[in-house]
């Protein structure tokens, strides 16, 4: 996972870089976790960009940072997702309170 | 002229959380022979995924035991069957139900099942306290080739 912050806009962007997956997720939560603490941001972004396969664990990944991120009164959102884990997505609802956003 | 492909393949692997991508990896190659869309093969991904964990974290939980995947190919459909001798399921109809999970804890969403039942075109589920889980899932890859009849029925 690659993190850009910029301290400006309090603006964290998490690049996730790899499959998601009940295996992988593990550390992409604990590095996640990590950065939304230490940075407290106003916005957070996932940029999907470089994930070909997510399963229904990455739906838990991300409403667990979204908690944390709302809890410190910040939003999250999500970029480039790819069709097939957008389909993942589309299949919990979470989409309503967590949007794809066309651009970053 | 029909070509009738017929295939199966069988596979064993320790229930460790770094087999989930062997396991949707190696059934995908599998199926690569049925010549499926991207949209296809993603599923069956995301299926064979979703079944594989839940071996590994419902019915192993803190254990280590053996998962085992099926796959038969067989007029133009695959048949996939995952099981494991795990700890079983209590209500096969209240696990189904999405966003039912026991392990909220774990931030597991309960989509596992539904997400597999909309993904492929079949999915069944028996189970037995104590014993174990199998899970078998079936999906028809459409036939591209113009000459070819679909063999399905
Ligand atoms: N192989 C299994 N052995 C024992 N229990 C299982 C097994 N598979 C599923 N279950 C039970 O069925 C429930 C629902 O499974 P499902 O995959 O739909 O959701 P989940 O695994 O809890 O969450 P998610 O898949 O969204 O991360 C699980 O919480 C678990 O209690
Ligand atoms: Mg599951």
């Amino acid at each position: 996972m690659n993190v850009k912050y910029n301290t400006e806009d309090k603006l964290l962007v998490l690049e996730l870089t790899e499959e998601i997956d009940h295996h992988s997720t593990e550390k992409i939560r604990r590095r996640a976790d990590y950065e939304i603490q230490r940075h407290m941001p106003r916005k957070a972004i996932f940029d999907f960009n470089g994930v070909t396969f997510m399963d229904s664990a990455g739906i838990g990944m991300v409403i667990g940072r979204y908690k944390m991120v709302s809890m410190l009164g910040g939003k999250v959102s999500m970029i480039n997702v790819k069709p097939s884990v957008k389909k993942v997505f589309e299949m919990s609802g979470i989409l309503k309170i967590i949007p794809i956003e066309e651009c970053a | 002229m029909k070509d009738i492909t017929e295939n199966e393949m069988s596979l064993e692997f320790l229930s460790k959380s770094n087999n989930e991508a062997f396991a949707r990896v190696t059934v995908a190659a599998f199926v690569s022979q049925l010549d499926p869309t991207i949209e296809e093969l993603s599923d069956i991904k995301t299926a064979v995924s979703e079944a594989v964990t839940n071996c590994i974290i419902h019915g192993y939980e803190d254990t280590q035991g053996i998962i085992k995947i099926k796959c038969k190919i067989f007029a133009g459909s695959v048949h996939i069957e995952i099981s494991d001798n795990g700890k079983g399921i209590k209500d096969i109809e209240e696990a189904k139900a999405p966003l039912f999970t026991t392990k909220p804890n774990l931030e597991r969403s309960g989509m596992g099942f539904t997400i597999m039942e909309s993904f492929m075109d079949d999915m069944q589920v028996e189970s037995i306290v104590g014993l174990g889980t199998k899970v078998t899932m079936k999906k028809l890859i459409r036939c591209k080739d113009e000459l070819c009849t679909n063999t399905t029925e």
